[in-house]
């Protein structure tokens, strides 16, 4: 039953929620000169130089394949982790599993900048400093225990009953968890994919403490922007909406395997 | 207590039904009397619950109209319809002590606070509840759940009837027995009617003074159990009914006889030319109950040969084989069940025709 | 079996040695010129630290204020069927994958006196708004960011603890004549329960943690104004070269929110306890 009031309220509050967004793409087709001339709601003059710097300058697009490189890292080994354990803390009862599974948790809660030093000194000492795997293995450290939060929930929602009949019929244990189990809980992972995903694109502190200029992320090569006649709006806001890009294609893709998430009762 | 009546109401669930097909309820007429208890039975997805929705006003039907004692209540809403339902699952609001539950349909509606005090009080001892009415709601057990689920429909002064849709689905076996006598109780203490809706035979055999049997959105015969058990109207009602089922076989007419498997069964006055009249495909049904077992080859019985012979307490039920068909029969447990070859005996009087599924008569 | 346990155990147990160390690192350096618990001392007395916790836990509390009754209601309004709901979910879901500067420079594009469309708006109206300049300026404009960047996620929750509810509660609430207030109050909110303490948690460590965002709009000012306590860490560990006040200070930092951590997972425990009759 809806409320018309609630539905107006519902698309005023995604109007409110999408005007930064516009307004950041509204800059991002005017020349800095432009844009500090004028102020307009839309661009009169619209131009793609800002959106042609970036891909044609390798300062630039490598950032963007440096963080989606280290993100992807990040996804696959926080799944082919997280699925391991997630069942391991679901089927079984061992020694402390509480406890670890709350150290898990307190993982996730705590704040990037405490691990800032130790990591640095960490990677130093394995020279893994401004590499790809060092950001994927750092954010590791949040996303897995997020992952096998989330996917225990859902493995707990498949009874037992069907490990033991699969056993019965004589599969052996990857078969049965690579073909049985995981189709079963596959919103369950793509849900997560997602929220591994998320993390670790927007997460900036460490990717940027991490890394110097090889596998420098997108994020970091914005900070730096900072040109002679100020700060360069048009770019900056440039590479901000190509920042959303991935996000929003993301959540597209998934968009079906979260509506179905959310209707399994996710939590 | 209250008349209520359906007229020419159908239902579908999709916004533009096309065919017969897009319909959860095909075209009906119903009538249920005022102060009865009938049970509405059927498989799962035959279009009961749709049916109880409509009548409570959850579900407003694509065609049709419904009345309550002559008042068209189609477009009124559940609340102002004095109906109650009972769902599968006990719904009782958590954060509420069980008295609040009770009082909670009559504090929606304004009811002064001494006249709730009482009914709650009322009620909450007619179920049994009376000592739990300090107690939180979420931490009681199933069968209390529904109780005070019950309660919340009885609580109504006004009610003109109470909507059970499987109440009993999640409540423990031994458990289930007492809360239907309790609902018989109630329903002879008050003459509200009561229509219960359930997929188990038993259920509704031992509970309603009327039956409704239903199947794929249409309701194939109203009766009382034993009106559905001897003479079923249709196919699915004869073995749906019953345990094990009526015994179904196909059959062609020929002369005063139907002939099945090639053997000749004599059929009652009449039936044989109203068989042929009707056409279509033809079916002969009997229950186990009414077939008799006999040794011997007497005029009219039918050879069959002996399957197996299960012993079931008070009687056995023997498996027989005519050509490709396999059969049940009911025999009484002292009765001796020949070893390979027997013969069927079919009395006439029991022996029904359907054609294209509906009873010959 | 036994494969299975081995196998989940050699990952996890390696992350926890990497807190471990990590925790012992920050230990360290504390540790190491032996001056005990001097600098813990220093720590604690810092004033700086204070006001830098006090602008936090005020910050935290508005946010959960804002957030929570604004994500609940969102939910509310959202619908349950239909294609609105992958379009509801996506532009939702927007913000929320942002990399975390850019959320800063959006905001800094919008609100800015001279090209932002918020900042014109404002100051068309005659209110004297620079988020540069003065203190309360730049508070409204973090807290409309924050609001802005994390209500979705407590909306999203928050849908999916409404979307478990049965039909039939909906179903018996109508029979027995409840008001839309009621149902609120006596269905949904219950049933919210655990979802909402989810969404409390995540919301207050998240902001409690909070660094990027406010950083690249403000960079902590006007002057402290804006400085939370991540930011002030950083300050400190990287800006000021003081390694030992930073790494005792990381300490603290940690068992905080180790210990807020802990409150919540029990009140957690038996939300879901409670949940399973």
């Amino acid at each position: 039953m809806r409320p018309r009031k609630g539905t107006i309220g519902l698309i005023l509050y995604f109007l409110l929620l999408l005007l930064p967004i516009y307004w950041m793409f509204n800059i991002s087709l005017r020349t800095n000169a432009d844009i500090l001339n004028q102020f307009a709601l839309y661009p009169a003059d619209p131009t793609f130089a800002n959106y042609m710097k970036i891909f044609t300058d390798p300062a630039w697009y490598s950032g963007y394949i440096n963080s989606i490189t280290y993100v992807a890292m990040n996804v696959l080994i926080s799944l082919s982790v997280a699925l391991p354990a997630a069942y391991a803390f679901s089927r079984y009862r061992f020694l402390g599993d509480k406890h670890m599974f709350f150290w898990l948790l307190a993982n996730l809660m705590a704040p990037p900048a405490v691990f800032l030093l130790p990591f640095l000194q960490l990677y130093s000492t394995f020279g893994l400093i401004d590499t790809h795997i060092a950001v994927a293995l750092a954010h590791c450290l949040f996303t897995v225990p997020l992952a096998v939060w989330i996917l225990e929930g859902f493995m707990s929602g498949v009874p037992r009953e069907i490990d033991e009949t699969a056993y019965l019929d004589g599969y052996g244990f990857p078969r049965f968890f690579l073909t049985i189990f995981v189709p079963l809980i596959r919103s369950g992972i793509g849900v997560t994919a997602f929220f591994c995903f998320m993390f670790s694109w927007v997460e900036l502190l460490l990717a940027r403490a991490l890394t110097d200029t090889v596998a420098k992320p997108i994020a970091a090569t914005m900070t730096q922007t900072v040109g002679a006649t100020g700060l360069d709006w048009g770019l900056l806001a440039a590479a901000g909406v190509l920042t959303i890009v991935p996000g929003a294609l993301v959540i597209w893709f998934v968009r079906d395997t979260m509506a179905k998430g959310f209707a399994l009762g996710r939590v | 207590m209250a008349l209520i009546e359906l007229k020419e109401v159908a239902h579908a669930y999709v916004a533009r039904p096309g065919g017969p097909e897009d319909y959860a309820l095909k075209r009906l007429d119903m009538v249920w009397q005022d102060g009865a208890a009938y049970a509405l039975l059927g498989p799962s997805g035959c279009g009961k619950t749709t049916t109880l929705n409509i009548i409570s006003g959850l579900i407003r039907p694509s065609e049709g109209r419904v009345l309550i004692d002559h008042r068209d209540v189609t477009a009124l809403a559940p609340r102002d319809r004095n109906v109650a339902q009972v769902f599968q699952f006990p719904v009782i609001y958590d954060t509420m002590t069980v008295f609040d539950n009770l009082a909670f349909p009559l504090r929606n509606r304004k009811v002064d606070r001494n006249e709730i005090r009482s009914r709650v009080h009322e009620v909450a001892e007619m179920l049994e509840l009376t000592a739990d009415l300090k107690r939180r709601a979420s931490g009681l057990t199933a069968d209390v759940k529904q109780k005070i689920s019950l309660g919340r429909g009885l609580v109504r002064k006004d009610v003109a009837a109470i909507l059970f849709d499987e109440p009993l689905t999640v409540i423990d076996p031994h458990l289930k027995w007492l809360l239907r006598r309790k609902l018989k109780q109630i329903h002879q203490q008050f003459s509200t009617t009561l229509i219960y809706v359930t997929h188990d035979q038993n259920e509704a055999l031992t509970f309603a003074d009327q039956v409704v049997i239903m199947d794929e959105g249409e309701v194939l015969q109203t009766g009382s159990p034993r009106e559905l058990f001897e003479n079923p109207r249709h196919i699915f009602v004869g073995y749906f009914i019953g345990s094990p089922g009526m015994n179904l076989m196909p059959c062609r007419i020929d002369g005063n006889a139907a002939i099945v498997e090639g053997a000749p069964i004599a059929l009652g006055e009449g039936i044989a030319e109203r068989g042929r009249a009707a056409g279509g495909e033809l079916v002969l049904g009997i229950r186990p109950e009414f077939l008799r077992l006999k040794p011997s080859a007497e005029q009219g019985n039918v050879p069959v040969s002996v399957l197996l012979a299960e012993n079931l307490g008070d009687f056995k039920i023997v498996t027989v084989s005519l050509g490709k068909l396999t059969l049940k029969v009911k025999v009484p447990e002292d009765q001796e069940v020949p070893g390979e070859w027997a013969y069927l005996n079919f009395p006439p009087e029991w022996t029904k025709v359907y054609a294209d599924g509906r009873l010959v008569e | 079996m036994p494969v299975l346990v081995i196998v989940a155990l050699s990952t996890i147990i390696p992350l926890m040695m990497v807190v471990n160390t990590s925790v012992q690192d920050i230990f360290g350096p504390g540790n190491r010129v032996f001056v005990g618990t001097e600098w813990f001392e220093e720590v604690l007395s810092d004033r700086r630290l204070h006001d830098a916790l006090r602008r936090q836990l005020t910050f935290s509390g508005l946010v959960l204020l804002i957030e929570i009754p604004l994500g609940v209601a969102i939910a509310l309004a959202m619908p349950k069927r239909g294609w609105g709901v992958s379009v509801s979910l996506v532009v939702l879901a927007l913000p929320l994958v942002i990399p975390w500067n850019v959320i800063g420079t959006i905001w800094i594009l919008f609100t800015r006196p001279d090209i932002g469309l918020l900042g014109v708006l404002v100051n068309g109206l005659g209110i004297q708004f620079d988020h540069t300049a003065a203190p309360l300026d730049a508070w409204v404009t973090v807290m409309l960011m924050e609001v802005w960047h994390w209500t979705p996620l407590v909306a999203l929750l928050a849908y999916a603890g409404l979307r478990a509810i049965p039909d039939a509660y909906y179903q018996a609430a109508r029979i027995d004549g409840a008001s839309a207030w009621a149902v609120f109050r006596h269905i949904q909110l219950p049933k919210m329960r655990g979802v909402l303490m989810i969404a409390v948690l995540l919301r207050f460590m998240d902001s409690f943690l909070i660094y990027a965002e406010p950083f690249v709009l403000t960079g902590g000012g006007p002057g402290d104004s804006t400085t939370f306590l991540s930011t002030y860490l950083v300050k400190l560990a990287v800006g000021q070269s003081a390694p030992g006040p930073a790494a005792a200070f990381s300490l603290i930092y940690f068992l905080i929110v180790l210990g807020i951590c802990l409150v919540f997972y029990r009140a957690l425990q038996n939300v879901g306890t409670g949940d399973k009759r």
